[in-house]
C-alpha cells in the first residue's frame, strides 16, 4: 500500500478545498438559511408539526443530506475529471499506485469536503430550529456513510464525464430530484398511496429516512432497511471503480 | 554496460484498429542518453507512455531495471520520471505543493531539502510559492521537470522537452540533462530537432511508423555524416577522370566531377587537387561542397519507410 501517494492526493485535494473555503462555507450556510426562512417559516408555520415533529426541525436532516449528496458528487467528480480534463492524469496512470490508493485519496477528500459542509449545515440549523438528536453516533454514522457513498458515485461520474455538461449532468437531472423527491422535505406516509410504492424505487428515501431516523426517532422504512441501502450502494459503487481501473475505461487506452 | 530497460516485441493496437507500434524491440543502456528521432506521428509518444504504463501494450513487454511493467509495475515504475509532452499542469497550485505532490504520489517520504535542490538546479527557487498559471511557458515546463525529478528517478523520459522553447532556456534544459547524465540517471528523450540529438546524445533511435529503423552511436553517425563531397563544374566536359588525378577519390558527374573527403582528417586534400586540375588543363567554372547530414540520413531513412507498402 502506497500510503505517501494516499495522503499527497488526499493533501493535494483538500488544498483546492481551502484556496476556496469561504465559497465552500458561506454558500452552504446561505442556502441552508434560505430554506428555513421559506420551508420553516412561511410555509411550517402552516404546517406545523410532522409525525410528532416540528416540521422546521423535521426539513433539517434532508436539507442536509440534499447538500451533502450534491456537495460529495459534485466534489468527487470534479477532482477526478479535472486531472483528466487538464492532462494532469498521466501523473497518476504513470506512478506506482493502484486504483484502490487513487481512490482512496480522491474521494476520502470528496468525502471530507462534504462531511464539513453537511457538519455546518447542522450548525446552521441549530440557529433556526430547537433540535435533539436521538441518536447521536448513528446520525454521524449515516452522515459519513452518506458522504462516501456519494462521493464513490462522483468519482465514477467523473471518469466518465466527457465534458463539464456531463459532469453537471447526473448531479442536476437525477440526484437533485431523486433527494427532492426521497422526502427531504416531507414525509412519505403522507403521500397518496400510489406515491408511496413508486417512492420506494428512490433511493435515496432510504437514506433520507436512515437519517432522520438517527435524529427523531421516527422512519418511513425500517433502520434495518436504511443500513441494507446504502451498504448496497456503496459495494456497487466500489465495484464499478474497480472494474474500470482493471479495463482502463475512460482512462488507460 | 547493462540494459536497464529492455522493450520487447512492442505492439500497440488502438481501438480503431490503428497500430501506433509494430512489434519493438529497444535496449536502453544503464547512464545512456538516448534520443529518438522521428517525424510527427511515428510512434515517440506511444512508445514513452507504453513503457511508463499510460497506455497498454496490446502485445510485447517492457521491463525497467528488471522490473515487468506490469507484473510488478510498483518496483519499475519507482525507478522512472517522466516530462511529457504536452505542458499538463494544475494551474492553481503553487510550484512548491505541485513538486511535494509529485514526490509523495511515487510513495517517497517528504524531503523539501531535495526539493530545494531540483528546483535550484531548474532555475525555478526562487518562483517556488507562485501559482503555476502565473509562470512563462518555459518555466513551466522546467516545473514538469522539477515534478519528474521530485522522487529522484534513475530513468528519464523526457518527450519533447524543448519544443516551442526559446535557444537560451533549450541550452540550459542541454544542461540539466548533462547534470543528471553525470548523476548516473538513464535519458530517453524524443525530438524532431536532429541539432538537439547531435548536441546531447550518446546513441540515437530513428522511429517511423510505429518501427524503429536505426539505433546508432552518434559517433558512428557523425562519421558517416563527416562525409563531405566537392562538386566541381568543368568548362568543358571530361568522359573520363584524367589518368593524372587518378590518386584521388574522384567521380564523373554530369558535366564535372565529384570529389569525396574526410572533413575530420588533418588534409582534406583540395588544395593540392586543384592544383593538379590546373596542371592537367581543366577549366573550372564553379565549385559546390555538400554535407551529408544526420538530417539527410534520418530523411531518406523515413522516405524510405514512408514509400514502402
Amino acid at each position: 500500500m502506497n500510503l505517501q501517494a494516499i495522503r499527497s492526493i488526499y493533501i493535494f485535494e483538500m488544498a483546492r478545498f481551502f484556496r476556496t473555503l469561504m465559497q465552500s462555507f458561506i454558500s452552504p450556510v446561505i442556502s441552508t438559511s434560505l430554506y428555513f426562512v421559506v420551508f420553516g417559516t412561511a410555509i411550517g408555520s402552516r404546517i406545523q408539526e410532522v409525525e410528532g415533529v416540528d416540521y422546521g426541525a423535521f426539513i433539517v436532516p434532508g436539507l442536509i443530506m440534499l447538500s451533502v449528496m450534491t456537495q460529495a458528487t459534485s466534489n468527487a467528480s470534479f477532482g477526478i475529471y479535472f486531472p483528466k480534463f487538464i492532462g494532469t492524469i498521466y501523473e497518476l496512470l504513470s506512478a506506482p499506485v493502484n486504483f484502490l490508493e487513487i481512490t482512496i485519496g480522491y474521494v476520502g477528500a470528496a468525502a471530507t469536503k462534504a462531511l464539513f459542509i453537511g457538519l455546518v449545515i447542522l450548525a446552521t440549523s441549530f440557529l433556526f430550529v430547537d433540535l435533539h438528536i436521538a441518536h447521536p453516533i448513528a446520525m454521524l454514522a449515516f452522515l459519513v456513510l452518506t458522504c462516501l457513498s456519494f462521493s464513490l458515485l462522483g468519482f465514477i461520474i467523473g471518469i466518465w464525464a466527457g465534458n463539464f455538461e456531463q459532469l453537471q449532468l447526473i448531479p442536476l437531472l437525477i440526484i437533485t430530484p431523486l433527494v427532492f423527491l426521497g422526502g427531504s422535505f416531507y414525509s412519505v406516509s403522507m403521500l397518496p398511496p400510489i406515491w408511496q410504492s413508486i417512492t420506494m424505487f428512490n433511493p435515496v428515501v432510504y437514506l433520507i429516512s436512515g437519517f432522520r431516523w438517527a435524529f427523531f426517532d421516527t422512519a418511513d422504512v425500517p433502520i434495518g432497511l436504511s443500513l441494507f441501502a446504502i451498504g448496497l450502494f456503496t459495494a456497487i459503487c466500489v465495484g464499478v471503480i474497480a472494474w474500470i481501473f482493471r479495463t482502463g475505461w475512460r482512462i488507460r487506452q | 554496460m547493462t540494459n536497464i530497460v529492455e522493450v520487447r516485441g512492442l505492439t500497440k493496437r488502438y481501438d480503431g484498429g490503428f497500430e501506433a507500434l509494430k512489434s519493438v524491440d529497444l535496449d536502453i543502456k544503464k547512464g545512456e542518453i538516448i534520443a529518438l528521432l522521428g517525424p510527427n506521428g511515428a510512434g515517440k509518444t506511444t512508445l514513452i507512455s507504453t513503457i511508463c504504463g499510460i497506455t497498454r501494450a496490446t502485445d510485447g513487454t517492457v521491463s525497467i531495471g528488471g522490473h515487468d511493467n506490469v507484473t510488478d509495475f510498483r518496483a519499475a515504475r519507482n525507478l522512472v520520471g517522466l516530462v511529457p509532452q504536452e505542458i499538463n499542469l494544475e494551474p492553481f497550485e503553487k510550484v512548491m505543493n505541485t513538486v511535494r505532490f509529485s514526490r509523495g504520489l511515487f510513495g517517497k517520504a517528504p524531503d523539501d531539502a531535495h526539493l530545494e535542490k531540483v528546483l535550484k538546479s531548474l532555475s525555478l527557487w526562487d518562483k517556488k510559492d507562485a501559482k503555476v498559471m502565473m509562470l512563462s511557458g518555459g518555466m513551466k515546463r522546467r516545473v514538469l521537470i522539477a515534478k519528474a525529478l521530485s522522487h529522484e528517478p534513475r530513468v528519464l523520459f523526457l518527450d519533447e522537452p524543448t519544443a516551442g522553447v526559446d535557444v537560451e532556456l533549450r541550452k540550459d534544459m542541454w544542461d540539466v540533462v548533462a547534470k543528471l547524465k553525470a548523476d548516473g540517471v538513464t535519458i530517453i528523450l524524443t525530438t524532431h530537432y536532429i541539432e538537439e540529438a547531435e548536441a546531447i546524445a550518446d546513441r540515437i533511435g530513428v522511429i517511423a511508423k510505429g518501427e524503429i529503423l536505426l539505433v546508432e552511436n552518434k559517433d558512428d553517425l557523425m562519421t558517416r555524416m563527416g562525409q563531405k563531397t566537392l562538386k566541381i563544374d568543368l568548362a568543358e566536359p571530361v568522359n573520363d577522370v584524367p589518368a593524372s588525378l587518378s590518386e584521388y577519390d574522384l567521380t564523373v558527374e554530369g558535366e564535372g566531377l565529384l570529389y569525396s573527403y574526410d572533413t575530420k582528417t588533418e588534409r582534406t586534400g583540395i588544395t593540392s587537387l586543384l592544383a593538379d586540375l590546373q596542371k592537367a588543363g581543366l577549366k573550372m567554372t564553379d565549385l559546390q561542397t555538400r554535407q551529408s547530414s544526420l538530417e539527410e540520413i534520418f530523411v531518406s531513412l523515413v522516405a524510405e519507410k514512408e514509400g514502402a507498402p
